[in-house]
C-alpha cells in the first residue's frame, strides 16, 4: 500500500506542475484563442535563470526574480511577434509560437551547454513521513506552490478589476473593447502570466532533479492536460494537470507488472493515450465549452 | 464575350498573337496555362535531367533528399493547405512508410524484420498504402475535432509513434541502433550501388521522376471535384456541408492521400543515407515539414517544392557560415555553433515568413513574375 500512496504523491506533485503549465496555456487561449507552443521554452528559460541566480541569492528570491524576468520576456515576445497577427487565422499564430519556441529554446540551451545544472532548491530528495508514508518533500512543495498560485489566480480573476476585464475580453473581445477594456493590455498580461507560471513550473521540475536540455519535453505534457480539461476552462486545466500526473505515475508504478508488452517507457506517453480516449467520448474535453456554430 | 467564345469555339483555339487570352474553360483550367509556364518548366526539367551529369555527387545527394522531402511536403500541403486540417503528425506517417518499405525490402536473414522483396515497384506502393491506412484510422478524429484540438491530437500521435517505434526493436533496431533502409531495386538494377553510373546519379534520377509524378498527380487532383471539395471544407466547413460536400468522406480522403504521400516520402527518404534511427521521427521532423509548406507557400504544389528544397539546402548553407562569420563555430561543443544557428533559422524563418510574407516563396515568385510581365510599366 505504501507503494501506491507514494505513487499517488508523486503523481499529484508532478501533476501540479502540469497544472501550472496548463493554466498558462488556458489563460493565453482564453484571451487570444491561440494555443501557445512557446510555453516549453519559457519553462526552460525560467529553470535555467534560477540555476544562475541561485548561486547569488536565496532560492525563493531567485524563483520570484526568474518568474518576473520570464514574464517580461513573454510580454516582449507577445508584443513583437504575436500582436501584429491579431485577426489572422489562429493556426498561423500557433505556428508562429512554434517557431518562437524553437528560437528561444536554442538560445537558452546555449546557457546550459552539455552539463546538467542544479536549481539549488532547499529540499532536494529528502522525505517526510506523512501518515506513515514516506513522501518526498519536493512533491509537497510542488503541490503547495501550485495550490497557492491557483488560489491567487482565481482570486485575481474573481475579485480584481483587471481580472474582470480579462474575463470580459475572453467572453467577447469586441464588446469588451467597446466597453473600454484595454484588450491589448489583456493580451500582454495573459502572456506575461503564462510566462511566469511556466517559469515557476520549470523550477519545480528542476527541484530534486537537474536542469538539462531535455527538460522542455515535460511542458508538452500540459497539452494532454488542457485537452482533457477543455481548452478554455481554468478549473479544467488544474483537474486535467492533476489527472495527467496521477495517470502517468500510476502507470509508471504498475504497468511493468500488469502489462509489460506496452514497453518500458510507456508511462511517458500514457497522458497522450488518456487524451485520445477522452477525446473520442468528449470532443471538447471534460469541462470545455462546446463550440456552437452560428451559420 | 459571347463573340469571343463563339470564335474560340468548343476546342478553344486561341486568337493569333493573344497567348494569354483564354477562350474556353478547358484552357482556363490547363496545368500550364501560359506560354511562359510551358517554356520555363521545360527548361527547368531539361536542366534537372542534365544535372546529374554536371554536378558533384554530394550536391546530387542533397538534391535527391530535397526531391523526396518535396513529395512529403506536397502531402502535408494536401491535408493542411488544401483541406485545412492542421496536422502536426506528419512525422508519424513518414515513419510508417519508412518502416513498411524497409521491412518489405529488408534482408530476411538480418537482425531486424525483412521479407526480401527488393523491387521498388512493390515496396513503394505498399509503404504508401500502409501510411494511408494509418491516415484513415486517424481521420475519424479529424471529423470530430476542429482547429487546434486537432493539431494537439496529431502532436500526441507523434509521441505515441515515437514510443512504439523505439520499443519495437525487432522492426526498428531500437533507438541509437537503427536499421538499414529500403533497398531500391528497379528491373533488377540496384540503384544504391555504383555501376555504369554512380549511386547518387541513379538515386537522383529516381527521386526526380517520383517528384514529377507525384507533383503532377497532386496538381491534377486539386483542380478536380475532390480538390474543390477540399477547398470548400477548408474555407468554411459548415457552408461546405450545406452545399452537399460530405465532410466525413472528404476529411478521410484528405488524410488518406496526404498520408500516402508521406508514406512514399518516408520510404524513399532514407534510401539515400542507407540507414535510419527510430528517434528521427520526432516533433522536429513534423515542424520541419510545417516550415516547408509555410515558407514555400500554403496550398500550392510548386510552393511545397520550393519550401522543401529551401529547408533541405539550409543546413548546407549554414555550414558555410563559419567561413564568413568567424564568431560562429563549426564545433558542436562551442556556442554559438552552426547547428544552433541552423535551428534558430528554422524558427526565425517561420516567424518572419508568417508575419511578412504569408504566401511564402510562392508569393514572392508571383510578385517578381508580375513585375516583369508588366515591365517597364508598374501594372
Amino acid at each position: 500500500m505504501t507503494e501506491f500512496w507514494q505513487s499517488v504523491a508523486r503523481g499529484l506533485g508532478n501533476g501540479s506542475i502540469y497544472a501550472l503549465l496548463a493554466l498558462g496555456f488556458v489563460i493565453i487561449y482564453k484571451s487570444t484563442r491561440v494555443v501557445s507552443f512557446a510555453q516549453p521554452a519559457f519553462m526552460l528559460a525560467g529553470a535555467v535563470l534560477v540555476t544562475y541566480l541561485a548561486a547569488e541569492v536565496n532560492f525563493f528570491l531567485a524563483l520570484v526574480l526568474s518568474a518576473l524576468a520570464v514574464a517580461l520576456l513573454a510580454l516582449g515576445v507577445e508584443r513583437v511577434t504575436v500582436r501584429p497577427m491579431v485577426g489572422k487565422p489562429v493556426f498561423v499564430v500557433a505556428i508562429i509560437t512554434l517557431g518562437l519556441d524553437i528560437v528561444i529554446r536554442v538560445i537558452v540551451n546555449g546557457f546550459i551547454g552539455l552539463d546538467v545544472r542544479q536549481v539549488g532548491d532547499p529540499w532536494g530528495l529528502q522525505t517526510v513521513n506523512l501518515l506513515g508514508v514516506p513522501v518526498q518533500q519536493r512533491y509537497l512543495a510542488m503541490l503547495l506552490t501550485t495550490a497557492l498560485m491557483v488560489a491567487a489566480l482565481f482570486a485575481f480573476f474573481r475579485y480584481t478589476r483587471f481580472g474582470l476585464a480579462m474575463r470580459a475580453a475572453a467572453f467577447d473581445q469586441e464588446t469588451a473593447l467597446a466597453q473600454g477594456v484595454p484588450v491589448g493590455a489583456v493580451f500582454a498580461t495573459s502572456w506575461a502570466m503564462a510566462g511566469g507560471l511556466a517559469a515557476v513550473a520549470g523550477v519545480l521540475v528542476g527541484s530534486g532533479a537537474s536542469v538539462d536540455q531535455n527538460l522542455w519535453i515535460i511542458a508538452l505534457k500540459a497539452l494532454p492536460a488542457i485537452i482533457l480539461g477543455g481548452l478554455d476552462s481554468l478549473g479544467g486545466a488544474v483537474a486535467g494537470g492533476l489527472a495527467v500526473g496521477l495517470v502517468e505515475s500510476l502507470v509508471g508504478t504498475y504497468q511493468a507488472d500488469l502489462a509489460p508488452w506496452l514497453g518500458q517507457n510507456f508511462a511517458v506517453v500514457s497522458p497522450y493515450v488518456l487524451m485520445l480516449l477522452v477525446l473520442l467520448m468528449k470532443p471538447y474535453g471534460l469541462f470545455g465549452t462546446p463550440e456552437v456554430e452560428r451559420v | 464575350m459571347t463573340a469571343l467564345l463563339e470564335r474560340g469555339g468548343r476546342r478553344g483555339r486561341r486568337p493569333r498573337g493573344r497567348p494569354l487570352l483564354h477562350t474556353s474553360y478547358k484552357q482556363d483550367m490547363a496545368l500550364l496555362d501560359t506560354p511562359g509556364k510551358r517554356r520555363w518548366l521545360s527548361a527547368l526539367l531539361v536542366i534537372a535531367v542534365l544535372a546529374p551529369f554536371m554536378l558533384t555527387d554530394d550536391i546530387l545527394q542533397l538534391l535527391a533528399v530535397g526531391f523526396v522531402a518535396s513529395i512529403g511536403a506536397i502531402g502535408l500541403n494536401i491535408v493542411t493547405g488544401y483541406a485545412g486540417q492542421i496536422s502536426l503528425g506528419h512525422a508519424f506517417f513518414l515513419a510508417i512508410g519508412a518502416y513498411t518499405a524497409a521491412a518489405v525490402s529488408g534482408d530476411p536473414d538480418g537482425k531486424v524484420i525483412g521479407f526480401g522483396v527488393t523491387s521498388i515497384l512493390v515496396w513503394l506502393p505498399l509503404a504508401g498504402l500502409a501510411a494511408a491506412l494509418a491516415g484513415v484510422i486517424v481521420a475519424p478524429l479529424a471529423t470530430r475535432l476542429r482547429g487546434l484540438y486537432l493539431a494537439i491530437v496529431t502532436l500526441g500521435l507523434v509521441f505515441l509513434g515515437e514510443h512504439i517505434f523505439k520499443e519495437w526493436d525487432s522492426l526498428t533496431g531500437g533507438p541509437g541502433v537503427g536499421r538499414p533502409s529500403a533497398v531500391p531495386e528497379l528491373f533488377g538494377i540496384r540503384l544504391d550501388e555504383a555501376g555504369a553510373y554512380s549511386k547518387e546519379q541513379k538515386l537522383y534520377l529516381l527521386m526526380l521522376v517520383m517528384l514529377v509524378l507525384f507533383a503532377v498527380l497532386a496538381r491534377n487532383l486539386m483542380r478536380s471535384r475532390v480538390g474543390r471539395a477540399f477547398a470548400a471544407v477548408r474555407d468554411r466547413d459548415i457552408a461546405a456541408a450545406i452545399i452537399g460536400v460530405d465532410l466525413r468522406r472528404y476529411k478521410l480522403l484528405a488524410f488518406a492521400i496526404s498520408s500516402f504521400y508521406a508514406g512514399v516520402a518516408g520510404a524513399l527518404m532514407y534510401t539515400v543515407a542507407g540507414y535510419f534511427d527510430p528517434g528521427s521521427f520526432n516533433l522536429l521532423l513534423s515542424v520541419q515539414f510545417i516550415a516547408m509548406i509555410l515558407i514555400g507557400g500554403v496550398a500550392t504544389v510548386s510552393g511545397s517544392i520550393m519550401g522543401a528544397m529551401f529547408i533541405t539546402l539550409l543546413p548546407r548553407i549554414t555550414r558555410e557560415l563559419p567561413g564568413v562569420l568567424p564568431f560562429i563555430s563549426s564545433e558542436s561543443k562551442d556556442t554559438p555553433n552552426v547547428f544552433q544557428v541552423e535551428t534558430v533559422l528554422y524558427g526565425l524563418l517561420i516567424i518572419i515568413f508568417l508575419i511578412l510574407e504569408p504566401r511564402g516563396l510562392f508569393g514572392i515568385w508571383t510578385r517578381i513574375r508580375n513585375y516583369w510581365k508588366a515591365w517597364p510599366f508598374s501594372y
